[in-house]
């Protein structure tokens, strides 16, 4: 029986007090002991940022990266052992920005990984300067005229890529983020989980108390999330109301049953058999 | 009939446009020799283009071993017009062209064969691209060589196409072959003096030997982003995936490829990427990470002439100071050059070794002349082959760890610490491109830091130990020596033996291994007795700089060439004897 305590790691946090990450990691810590999920088989990838430091935290076999590269990191770990638990760790900056390209092909590629984007709207470890998804007007160490750009848009991106599993959640609902969590790691193809939370050190708009009076759930039972051009339009609701939930799923096979590895031998335990080698030689004579 | 030609030793030139198969020729001639006993080397000559320009494929076939090309041609043929144009009176003691498509005005000096080479491919084998078909025939006939081989060979290549389609390939040949012999019934245009027999030697790319020998060593993973001149490594290897159990993956980027190579050896599965210049340029931010995290990882740079997107489809042998520093920070890592597709092949073994024991990035550094020529190629011996994991923890000092209690990142003596893969019961590992301590957690102590520093850098030591001294010929005698490194290495064998039998006493140091460098790589007595010429095909002697700053060795005479074309061994006989006289 897996404990909560299996999970402790005793590396010291280097966190703000009160930053948005102690949540997401109690959530995810709280998610794998639910799923029953041994340490030594969870590897979690993360990048460069505030949020990439989260595994260091955990008990678990961990590659801290580099900036914007943990998708496709991740993605060659999973093909190697398909039986890990593989998740990739990033803040908006990380994923959106330096890792765009590779997330719009991971969500193509559809690896059975689960992807946490811990999203605070603005760079923290380089001391607030504007990410892909600050909102307009804001005055930050880059922009002292504010942003005039729109921001990205991260969850109608990923439908309009066809990904495997849309979700958004909010580090102050604790409960509902754990059941996000465990969904998403559950979920067989490559699942993505924008997770909104406060940076309280270098983003003083979109507060804890802003998510807060902005977020709802959405009623899962009654909510197709296959049906596309309603979650397109759930994925664009933005301001007064801010919904929270499994915004959109599509029933596309994984890579792994795509490449036949998910029933075979782990690719990094197979081993070449000389004799067949022989063959190969053939066309060249 | 005509004179000149060299009993064993003959070339041919097959030009024109880009599409109309010289390729598909050649290689196909190229086997029929090699299956009687001869031995062959073809180079490409390719534009950067699709259809149409000026490409052509040019065999040499020789009664003794070779591994260079030759600048006289001795056959040209013509696929087009333009051909002609391009090389008349230049080129080619034999002309072959299509005379109703082709008018020439005959020249005195040369033997023109006139052959309606489209006119017979459309009569005799219904389509009229197969002109090249029907020139491989007339090229057989020149030589009077039996059709029974190429016969053979036609009905294994197109065995699941059927009849039909090795009937009218057949009739082609027997055209072609048939309407030479009926001009020029008497004498051969040459005879090969030599007892020609079956050979089990293979005719085979550059790109293909680097593959196979990958396969050989147990790849599981390979990932890259197509460019010429490496893509041809990624082809073939994603056409034997399934049978062969690796996974072969086409990523959005190098960035992406790279990462994804050293996810999949993070994990325990031997992996691989490949580029050239421009795509390795992208790779460097992660070959760096591959340093810090001291993961490890095989990187295939197949040159082509930069700077920039340079001359894509050609060659050059400029990426070595590049691939020697790239890559911010300090790290040891390995630079492996092969002289020959056999080196290649067990190169590419030595790679993985290297990668693995001291967990360092490896370089193979080729170039599109070694990766696009087909060699003759002896059978590959497995006995050498080495597969089994390096630099592993064992089982039994695995026992004695806590649950929980591995540091990724141990202090040894050899700066090596023994790796885990993720999924090992009761044990993680922390692994981190920020610095860090020996857990693997992020530290910023001036004496860790100092600590890992050195950890890293004490591979070198080993890896001095076991970098293989360059080949070194005939001995430390000669007055003088060839240094190079790399595909340049089959031009200077022949030019050396050539050089030889006129009586210079000169022999070549070649580097296949080629960094790191130890200070004495070069015995004391030739640097002492001995004159040092470098050759590189590069314009500012890339590896003698090298060579100077690893061992304060300065070689003055350097032959460089940077046109972005491969040596022949006529222009560097020339100017090698213009060196010494």
């Amino acid at each position: 029986m897996t404990k909560i305590s299996d999970y402790q790691s005793n590396d010291p946090i280097a966190w703000c007090p009160g930053c948005g990450n102690f949540g997401i990691l109690n959530a995810l810590k709280q998610a794998l002991l639910e799923l029953e999920i041994k340490p030594e088989d969870i590897l979690i990838v993360s990048g460069i940022g505030q949020a990439a430091k989260l595994p260091h935290y955990l008990r678990c076999n961990t590659f801290n990266g580099l900036h914007g590269r943990t998708l496709p990191f991740a993605s060659g770990a999973k093909i190697a052992n398909h039986k890990l638990v593989v998740i990739a760790v990033g803040g908006d900056g990380d994923g959106y920005a330096e890792g765009g390209n590779h997330f719009i092909h991971a969500m193509r590629r559809n690896i059975n990984i689960t992807y946490l984007v811990h999203n605070n709207q603005i760079y923290g470890l380089t001391k607030g300067q504007a990410s892909p998804t600050t909102e307009e007007e804001m005055v930050t160490g880059t922009t002292p005229s504010g942003v005039f750009i729109p921001p990205e848009k991260p969850l109608a991106l990923a439908i309009a890529s066809d990904c495997s599993f849309v979700a958004r959640g909010f580090v102050g609902e604790q409960d509902h983020l754990i059941y996000l969590i465990k969904e998403a790691i559950k979920n067989e193809g490559f699942s993505f989980l924008d997770i909104l939370q406060p940076c309280v050190s270098f983003n003083k708009v979109n507060t804890y108390q802003w998510y807060k009076d902005r977020v709802y759930k959405l009623e899962q039972d009654l909510y197709d999330p296959y049906n596309k051009i309603n979650a397109f339009n759930k994925a664009l609701e933005w301001g007064e109301k801010i919904p929270i939930g499994i915004i959109f799923k599509s029933h596309r096979k994984p890579y792994e049953d795509l490449t036949g590895l998910k029933d075979s031998v782990v690719l990094s335990e197979r081993i070449l058999e000389k004799d067949k080698l022989e063959q190969l030689y053939k066309e060249f004579y | 009939m005509v004179e000149n030609i060299s009993g064993c030793d003959l070339t041919i030139r097959i030009g024109g446009e880009a599409g109309q198969g010289m390729q598909i020729m050649s290689n196909l001639l190229g086997k029929v020799f090699v299956r009687i006993g001869l031995y062959v080397f073809i180079n490409q000559d390719v534009m950067s283009r699709i259809r149409g320009g000026h490409n052509f494929s040019q065999i040499r076939v020789s009664s003794k071993p070779i591994r260079s090309m030759s600048s006289d041609i001795d056959i040209l043929v013509c696929l087009d017009e333009n051909t002609l144009n391009i090389y008349k009176d230049k080129i080619g003691k034999i002309v072959i062209y299509d005379k109703d498509k082709i008018k020439e005005n005959q020249a005195s000096h040369k033997r023109y064969i006139a052959i309606p080479l489209e006119e017979i491919a459309k009569n005799v084998g219904k389509n009229p691209k197969m002109v090249n078909t029907v020139a491989a025939g007339a090229i057989l006939s020149l030589l009077d060589l039996s059709l029974d081989t190429i016969f053979s060979l036609l009905t294994e290549i197109f065995a699941t196409k059927g009849d039909e389609v090795i009937n009218a390939n057949k009739s082609c040949i027997q055209a072609g072959y048939d309407y030479v012999k009926q001009i020029y019934k008497d004498t051969p245009l040459c005879k090969f003096n030599v007892e020609l027999k079956r050979s089990n030697r293979m005719l085979i790319s550059g790109s293909e030997t680097i593959a196979l020998g990958a396969i050989a060593s147990n790849l599981r993973f390979y990932s890259a982003y197509p460019m010429s001149p490496s893509t041809h490594i990624m082809e073939y290897l994603a056409s034997k995936q399934k049978q062969y159990g690796l996974i072969v993956e086409q990523a959005e980027d190098e960035i992406s490829a790279i990462n994804m190579a050293l996810g999949a050896y993070f994990c325990g599965a031997r992996a691989m990427t490949g580029t050239s210049g421009g795509g390795l340029a992208l790779m460097v931010e992660s070959i760096s990470l591959a340093g810090m995290t001291e993961t490890p990882i095989v990187i295939i740079d197949a040159q082509r002439p930069g700077p920039a997107t340079g001359l894509p489809t050609r060659t050059e042998q400029a990426d070595l100071l590049f691939v020697t520093y790239a890559g911010h920070g300090e790290f040891p890592r390995v630079i492996l050059s092969p002289s020959t597709p056999e080196k290649a092949f067990y190169l590419i073994n030595r790679a993985f070794y290297f990668t693995e024991k001291y967990q360092i990035p490896v370089f193979i550094l080729v170039d599109q002349y070694f990766n696009d020529s087909l060699w003759t190629v002896e059978e590959f011996n497995l006995e050498n082959i080495n597969i089994n994991k390096q630099g592993m923890l064992s089982y039994d000092d695995l026992k004695n760890i806590e649950p929980f209690h591995y540091r990724r990142y141990e202090i040894t003596d050899s700066g090596i610490s023994p790796r885990i893969t993720p999924g090992t019961p009761n044990q993680v590992l922390y692994v981190d491109s920020d610095e860090h301590n020996e857990e693997g957690h992020i530290t910023e102590s001036a004496d860790v830091r100092k600590n890992m520093v050195e950890k890293r850098l004490k591979k070198i030591t080993g890896l001095y130990k076991e970098i293989s001294s360059p080949d070194i010929y005939p001995n430390e005698n000669a007055d003088s020596y060839i240094v190079s490194w790399g595909s340049t290495f089959g031009v200077i064998e022949e030019v050396i033996n050539i050089l030889r039998q006129k009586g210079v006493n000169i022999g070549y140091i070649h580097f296949s291994e080629v960094y790191p460098l130890r200070e004495d790589i070069i015995p004391n007595k030739i640097l002492k007795n001995s004159k040092l010429i470098s050759v590189e095909n590069n314009a500012t002697g890339q590896f003698t700089k090298l060579l100077k700053t690893e061992t304060g060795f300065n070689i003055n005479n350097k032959i460089l060439k940077y046109d972005g074309r491969p040596f022949n061994y006529q222009e560097l006989v020339e100017k090698i004897k213009r060196i010494l006289e």
